[in-house]
C-alpha cells in the first residue's frame, strides 16, 4: 500500500529525460517511483490529461517579512507559491531589517517551516544593510541556510566593492546575483527610456543603464573567476553580452522573468502603474532577444522577480508608483506560452523552472528521481481561466494580467507527498 | 450633469483631440476675446457652474487665468494649492481630488508635476470633468490651444507654417503639445537644443532637430522660446552655465533679424530675460508674449464652456 498515487499524468521530470504517460506514487514524503503501479494506494490522484511534473523552483522573490508584512508575509507568499506550483522559493534579502544577518535568515526559514507549504531558500545579502560598503558575513549567513548573495533592488554599485564580493563568494564557492543597473544612468527614471517614455513626458531607464553594469561585471568576473548571475535579464544587449561571456568560458548564469518576455514597453502606454518594474519592461527586439537568450539555452532559468506592493504605493501616477509586480501565481501560464510558440519543449521549459535554478543552486529539489522529496505540481497545459486579482493569493494586487485569459492551470500542488494546493484550494 | 460640447468629456491633452475638436476650440475662444475687452467683463454662460483650480506646482498665469476664465462666464471658481510632498505625492493627490470631487463641481482643472495625473484621476473620479493645466512633462493643451488663437490672428492659418521650439524640450510638456498639434493640424516643428535637453526618441515625431540655432533660423515663422528652468544646471548636468545657454541657444536681435521679417516670437512664461531671450526681443514688435497671456484667457473660456456649459439634463 502506497501513499500517494498519481495516475495516467504526462510525466515530465527534464532531471531524468523522462516523458511519458504513466504513474507516480509516493511513500513517507518521497518519490517512491515513476512507471507503471499495481497495487494500492491511500490517495490516488487521477492525472489523465494532465502534467505531472517536479514541484516549480522560482529563485526571485521577495517577501516583504519581516518588516513589511502588510503587502506580503511568508505565509501569503507561500499560498500564493503553492498556488503557481511552486514548491522552493529563494527569497531576496531586502526584508527590513535585511537578511545581512543569520539570525534574520534563521527566523525566515523558522517561519516558512513553521506554514509548512514550500521550501523557502533564503538569499542573503552581499553588503551589510545593502549599502554596497562592506561585505556581509557570507559564511555565517551561509551555514544558517543562505544559498546565494544578492543585494537585488540595488545593484553592488562600486566596482571595488563588487570586485571583493566576486573574489571573496568565489573562495567559498558561493554564487553572486547582480541586480545589473547603473543608477547613475537610470535616476528617476520609471519606465523604459524611448518613444514611449519621449510621448508619456516620464523620465525613462537607457538599456545602457543594464548593459553598461553586466559589461562591468563580466570584465570583473573574467578577472575574478568567480560564479556570477545576472538577476531579471531584459535587454538585448545584456543577452548578447551574457552568450558571449559564456562562450569565452566564464562561470556566467542568467534568469529571465515571464513579463520580460511576454510584454512589452507598450503596457505603460495609458500610464499603467502595474506595468512598471526595474527593470523596466522594453521593446519588442528585447522581448526577443531574451526569448531567443531562453530558445538557445543562455538564460538557463526562468524566475518571477515576485514583488507584491500594496495598492497605496501603486496608485499614485506612473512615476511615484513602487516597481514590481506580483508572479508566483502567473509564472505557468506565461511561461507556457513559449512551449505553445514552439520556442521550448515542454521537458526544457519546466527545466528552467525547476532542476535549472535548482543545479544551479545546489539544491536537492526539482526532480522526481526516487528518494528525492515528493514535491509535485500537477497541472493542465489547456484550461483556460481569466485572472483576477482579488482572488490572488498574494496579498499583492499588482499585476497587468488583470482581466487578461490565461491559458495553463495549477490542478494540485504536493509537497513532501501532502497535497497542499487542489483545484483552487490551499489546504 | 450639462452636456459636453464638441465630444469632450475632458480635456487630458492635445492627444486624442481631432482638427476639429481644436479648431472648434480655438474658434470659439475667438469669439470669447471680446467680453474680455469689454468694460463689463461678464456673461452668464457658466452661471451654476462650479469649478476648481487644483494646482500642485507654483503657477501665477495659468492659475490666474483659467480663474479669470470662470469668473467672467460666472461660474463659481475656488482656488486650491495643494502642496506635495517629495515622496508620498500620490496618496495626497488621490484623497484630495476625491475628496473635492465628492463636493459636486463641474469641472476639477488639475497642474501636478506627475505625468498622466488627468488620465490617472479619471478613473476614480466619475462625474467630474477635469482639464489639464500642466502634468509634468507630457502635456499641457490650453497652452497649445492659445498660442494657436493667437496666431490665428497673426499669421492666418497655420498649415505649412513652420514653429522653431527653442530650449528644453525634454522637461516641457508645451513642447510636446506642439510636437502633437502640428502632426493634427499639418505644421512644421523644428526642435533646437543641445542633446542633453532632447528625450531620446524625439525625431519619431517627424520634426526637424537641429543643435546649431542659427542654422535653424532661416525659413521659421515662429520662434517659440522655452523658459529654462535653471535648476537643470546644477542637478542634472544639462548645459555648464546661463551664460554659455545663453549664447548658444538665446534668442537675440541678431537672430531674430536672421530669421526674418516675418517671424513672430512666443514664449509661454515665465520668461528669464537674459537667458532664453534678450529683452529687447522679448519686447520687440515681433513678440506676442503678452497676446498668448490675453488670449489664453479666452481659450480657457471656450475649454470650460465645452466641459460644463452645455444644455443640462436634469
Amino acid at each position: 500500500m502506497t501513499d500517494v498515487l498519481i495516475t495516467n499524468g504526462r510525466v515530465i521530470d527534464p532531471a531524468n529525460h523522462i516523458d511519458e504517460v504513466c504513474d507516480v506514487w509516493v511513500e513517507d514524503g518521497k518519490i517512491a517511483g515513476v512507471g507503471k503501479f499495481e497495487g494500492e494506494a491511500t490517495h490516488t490522484i487521477d492525472a489523465t490529461g494532465l502534467i505531472v511534473c517536479p514541484g516549480l523552483m522560482d529563485m526571485h522573490v521577495h517577501l516583504r517579512e519581516p518588516g513589511e508584512e502588510w503587502k506580503e508575509d511568508i505565509e501569503s507568499g507561500s499560498r500564493a507559491a503553492v498556488a503557481g506550483g511552486i514548491t522552493s522559493i529563494c527569497t531576496m534579502p531586502n526584508t527590513e531589517p535585511c537578511m545581512d544577518h543569520a539570525g534574520i535568515v534563521m527566523q525566515v526559514i523558522a517561519r516558512a517551516k513553521e506554514v509548512g507549504l514550500c521550501n523557502l531558500h533564503p538569499i542573503g545579502a552581499v553588503s551589510r544593510k545593502l549599502e554596497g560598503r562592506e561585505l556581509s558575513e557570507m559564511r555565517e549567513l551561509s551555514r544558517a541556510g543562505a544559498v546565494a548573495f544578492s543585494d537585488d533592488g540595488q545593484p553592488i554599485w562600486h566596482a571595488g566593492v563588487m570586485r571583493k564580493a566576486l573574489e571573496y563568494s568565489s573562495s567559498f564557492d558561493f554564487l553572486i546575483i547582480q541586480h545589473a543597473e547603473e543608477k547613475q544612468l537610470t535616476q528617476g527614471g520609471a519606465i523604459n527610456e524611448g518613444w514611449i517614455s519621449t510621448q508619456l513626458g516620464v523620465a525613462g531607464m537607457p538599456v545602457e543603464g543594464e548593459d553598461c553594469m553586466i559589461a562591468r561585471d563580466i570584465m570583473l568576473t573574467r578577472l575574478t573567476k568567480a560564479h556570477y548571475h545576472v538577476a531579471h535579464i531584459s535587454s538585448k544587449g545584456a543577452v548578447e553580452q551574457v552568450r558571449a561571456a559564456q562562450a569565452e568560458g566564464l562561470n556566467v548564469t542568467t534568469e529571465a522573468a515571464p513579463h520580460h518576455f511576454a510584454l512589452t514597453e507598450d503596457e505603460v502606454l495609458n500610464f499603467n502603474a502595474d506595468a512598471k518594474m526595474s527593470p523596466p519592461l522594453r521593446t519588442e527586439s528585447d522581448r526577443l532577444a531574451v526569448i531567443e537568450g531562453l530558445r538557445d539555452g543562455t538564460i538557463s532559468i526562468i524566475a518571477t522577480d515576485h514583488a507584491p506592493h500594496h495598492e497605496d504605493d501603486k496608485r499614485c501616477g506612473l512615476s511615484c508608483a513602487a516597481f514590481g509586480i506580483v508572479g508566483l501565481e502567473t509564472m505557468l501560464p506565461i511561461a507556457l506560452d513559449l512551449e505553445r510558440a514552439g520556442i521550448l519543449s515542454m521537458s526544457d521549459l519546466i527545466a528552467k523552472m525547476s532542476c535549472n535554478p535548482a543545479k544551479l543552486l545546489r539544491l536537492p529539489e526539482g526532480t522526481l528521481s526516487i528518494g528525492s522529496a515528493a514535491d509535485i505540481c500537477i497541472f493542465d497545459a489547456n484550461k483556460q481561466w481569466v485572472l483576477d486579482r482579488a482572488q490572488l493569493f498574494s496579498k499583492g494586487h499588482n499585476t497587468p494580467w488583470h482581466g487578461r485569459t490565461m491559458t495553463g492551470q495549477v490542478q494540485y500542488t504536493l509537497k513532501h507527498g501532502r497535497v497542499v494546493f487542489e483545484k483552487g484550494e490551499i489546504l | 450633469m450639462p452636456q459636453p460640447l464638441f465630444g469632450l468629456k475632458h480635456l487630458f491633452g492635445i492627444a486624442g483631440l481631432s482638427r476639429d475638436q481644436i479648431e472648434s476650440l480655438v474658434n470659439m475662444g475667438d469669439e470669447f476675446i471680446d467680453i474680455n475687452s469689454r468694460s463689463v467683463k461678464k456673461a452668464p454662460t457658466l452661471r451654476g457652474r462650479t469649478v476648481i483650480n487644483l494646482f500642485f506646482e507654483n503657477s501665477t498665469r495659468t492659475r490666474t487665468s483659467f480663474e479669470i476664465a470662470g469668473k467672467r462666464l460666472s461660474a463659481d471658481v475656488i482656488n486650491i494649492s495643494a502642496s506635495t510632498s517629495a515622496t508620498k505625492k500620490g496618496e495626497t493627490l488621490l484623497d484630495t481630488a476625491q475628496t473635492l470631487a465628492a463636493m459636486q463641481p463641474h469641472v476639477l482643472i488639475i497642474r501636478h508635476s506627475v505625468a498622466g495625473t488627468c488620465e490617472f484621476l479619471a478613473d476614480y473620479l466619475d462625474n467630474t470633468a477635469l482639464i489639464n493645466a500642466g502634468d509634468g512633462a507630457h502635456e499641457h493643451p490650453t497652452q497649445i490651444l492659445t498660442d494657436l488663437l493667437t496666431l490665428k490672428h497673426n499669421i492666418g492659418s497655420i498649415e505649412g507654417k513652420t514653429m522653431t521650439i527653442v530650449g528644453d524640450i525634454s522637461h516641457s510638456r508645451v513642447a510636446r503639445s506642439h510636437l502633437i498639434a502640428a502632426n493634427i493640424l499639418g505644421y512644421k516643428v523644428r526642435l533646437v537644443a543641445p542633446k542633453t535637453l532632447l528625450p531620446s526618441h524625439v525625431r519619431n515625431y517627424g520634426c526637424e532637430v537641429f543643435h546649431d540655432f542659427d542654422a535653424a533660423l532661416e525659413g521659421t515663422d515662429i520662434l517659440y522660446m522655452l523658459r529654462v528652468q535653471t535648476e537643470r544646471l546644477t542637478d542634472n548636468c544639462c548645459f555648464p552655465s546661463t551664460r554659455e545657454y545663453h549664447e548658444a541657444y538665446g534668442l537675440n536681435m541678431q537672430r531674430l533679424k536672421a530669421a526674418g521679417d516675418h517671424c513672430m516670437v512666443m514664449h509661454p512664461g515665465p520668461m528669464n530675460r537674459g537667458v532664453e531671450i534678450a529683452t529687447n526681443v522679448a519686447d520687440s514688435m515681433k513678440s506676442l508674449i503678452l497676446e498668448q497671456v490675453e488670449h489664453g484667457v479666452a481659450v480657457r473660456m471656450a475649454a470650460l464652456t465645452a466641459l460644463c456649459g452645455g444644455a443640462t439634463e436634469e
